[in-house]
């Protein structure tokens, strides 16, 4: 049974009524076939009303969803041969970040990404998707190594953020997202960044310089949650519904903005429906991507990576 | 009575708060906050800023800082009318940096350009956190980038002074963004051979301090200032226990490994002339 939204109420009661009326045609020898015909084209019409039309505060609760699609679902469905990878060799292993070696249509890949839990076990031991250094420093110390073996990187991103802690403080939570940053900037093989969830800040921006960045549909990417914005402009972290709107932090905010390459379309209800469709989606972007960043010699993939982030953010001259 | 104790070990330890605002004329006179002694502002000025009595670091602003440092008349500003666009179309933005704008005589966060330092020309950036608590939109990614740049095709070295609360919320993930612009130009100039000298000073938070901030060849800090990835009371809240006072100070970064050192405002100077002259112009081989 996946968790109902709010919004999505009418839709998911329709759907089981209809439901109910085959069961019952099946169990009984009533004929209801023109019923369901009418309800199911009622149907087809309520999906587009509801799904269609999402609000970006509907997004930021798609993008939540606990059941969404989480990086390990995607990589199980993209790539063959995975091999996870532990440890930042300094510290720990962080268990919020997953990363390793993979095929990618019988081509080497490295794929890293921030990994939640599915429930609450498993969320304690992922602390949530939200990583410590040692996380960022792994992420790195395997981006390195495919640099080294010319292999190309596959970023997912799905964090509300690094993680707000003491330890993490004080082992240098920004040198180590300033470090991934600067690092990922001279990496002389292509990255693909894919946002697949909640696009958390700096946390997200760890593992997102790439030479593109694409985003599910029903994706977030923000610089602060839509809570906390709310709590910092209006003094009332239950006006966030206002804040989604106001950050502009969905993915076509973000397209419209300049910062994303592509929309990767979701499957209408959100991703978590049908997840090997959503990752033959992924698939999709993720070929054309790998498939146009090969050309690029070395000199000019840092180029272009450069020309890229140069000219996000809008300035003007003051009149004199 | 713990306090007490606390305080004859780390002087520089307490940040400026509530107690510290001054019941004093404003202007003319000074309550410092790490000793409480209240004195003319001139006296302070006359020192760096910094108080004669207990060595608290008082924020210099951007011309302060670059008269305290640069040879006389050797200062060369670059994109100085450079200013935003308010791209979110963000509720009284405008506003508020035309308010930041008259209050502190800058047209933005940060100060860019070149000038001589004991003989060695430099490209300098200093933030100033008067100007919208020195936090980071497009304008002032956009400069430091340019700053860093130029110090690359100059072959000079690039030395900033930060002082940020972080990414700016009015221009949203554009903000976030000039985290990567900067420390994709950084990436430039190390690679290189570049000399990159980041000194933070009180507050470097977020996203300032998670990216160009921690990136130099040499990361300094002033004495006492706060510096950190997430808001002290974020983290008290999530790890739900109450954090030591002279957590995310300078003092403790330096601890906990993540500085090259704490420099005294009075040696500041003289630090950076040793590694300018250990270095030379862009950091070659000579
Ligand atoms: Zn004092």
């Amino acid at each position: 049974m996946k968790q109902v939204l709010d919004f999505e109420k009418p839709v998911i009661e329709l759907r089981g009524k209809i439901e109910e009326l085959k069961k019952l045609t099946q169990e009984s020898e009533m004929d209801l076939s023109e019923e369901i015909e009418t309800l199911e084209q009622r149907l087809e019409k309520l999906e587009e009303d509801v799904y269609d039309r999402l609000t970006p505060w509907n997004r930021v609760q798609m993008a939540r969803h606990p059941e969404r699609p989480t990086t390990l679902d995607y990589i199980h469905s993209i790539f063959t041969d995975f091999m996870e990878l532990h440890g930042d060799r300094l510290y720990g292993d962080d268990e919020a970040i997953v990363a390793g070696i993979a095929k990618y249509k019988n081509q080497p890949v490295t794929v890293i990404g921030h990994q939640r839990g599915k429930d609450t076990k498993e969320n304690l031991r992922r602390n949530f998707g939200m990583p410590h250094p040692e996380g960022y420093r792994k992420a790195l110390r395997l981006m390195k190594q495919a640099d080294k073996f010319n292999r190309p990187i596959v970023c997912f991103i799905d964090t509300k953020g690094a993680y707000p802690g003491k330890a993490a403080e004080e082992r240098g939570q920004s040198e180590a997202i300033a470090r991934n940053l600067m690092e990922m900037a001279g990496l002389t093989v292509p990255v693909v960044c894919i946002v697949i969830g909640e696009g958390g800040s700096g946390g997200a921006l760890a593992l997102g310089v790439g030479d593109h960045i694409h985003m599910l549909e029903n994706s977030t990417y923000s610089v602060i949650s839509p809570e906390g914005a709310a709590a910092l402009l209006w003094k009332d972290s239950n006006l966030a519904q206002n804040a989604a709107e106001t950050m502009k932090i969905t993915s076509y905010d973000l397209k419209e903005l300049g910062i994303v390459d592509k929309v990767i379309p979701e499957i209408r209800g959100g991703a978590h429906r049908d997840i090997k469709g959503q990752a033959k989606k992924i698939d999709q972007v993720l070929q054309e991507s790998l498939e146009g960043l090969k050309s690029l010699s070395k000199e000019e993939l840092l180029e272009t990576r450069w020309e890229k982030y140069k000219k996000i953010g809008d300035y003007t001259t003051l009149p004199l | 009575m713990l306090r007490d104790i606390f305080n004859k070990k780390r002087k520089y330890a307490s940040l400026p708060n509530q107690e510290g605002k001054q019941d004093v004329p404003e202007g003319l006179m000074q309550k410092c906050p790490g000793c409480n002694k209240i004195y003319y502002r001139k006296e302070l000025e006359r020192n760096l800023n910094v108080c004669p009595h207990c060595d608290y670091h008082h924020q210099q602003n951007a011309y302060e800082r670059l008269e305290s440092l640069l040879e006389k008349d050797s200062f060369e500003e670059w994109d100085r009318y450079m200013v935003s666009t308010n791209p979110l179309g963000f509720p009284e933005y405008e506003e508020k940096l035309e308010k930041d704008r008259k209050k502190s005589g800058l047209n933005e966060a940060v100060i860019t350009g070149k000038g001589k330092i004991r003989g060695y020309e430099t490209a300098i950036a200093v933030m100033d956190a008067r100007f919208r608590m020195g936090s980071m939109g497009a304008v002032v990614g956009e400069k430091i980038a340019n700053a860093i740049e130029q110090a690359r095709k100059e072959k000079i070295p690039f030395i900033i002074f930060t002082a940020s609360g972080g990414a700016r919320m009015q221009e949203g993930v554009i903000s976030l963004m000039q985290m990567t612009k900067t420390s994709v130009a950084i990436q430039r100039l190390h690679a290189e051979g570049g000399l990159m000298i980041s000194v933070m000073t009180h507050p470097t938070t977020g996203g300032v301090s998670a990216s160009f901030a921690s990136l130099g060849d040499f990361n300094f800090a002033e004495p006492g200032a706060l510096i950190g990835f997430a808001g002290r009371r974020i983290i008290e809240q999530t790890i739900r226990e109450k954090l030591p006072e002279d957590f995310q100070t300078a003092e403790f970064l330096l601890k906990h490994g993540q500085l090259d050192d704490v420099v005294h405002r009075h040696d500041l100077k003289n630090k950076l002339e040793t590694i300018l002259s250990i270095h030379q112009p862009g950091g070659e081989l000579s």
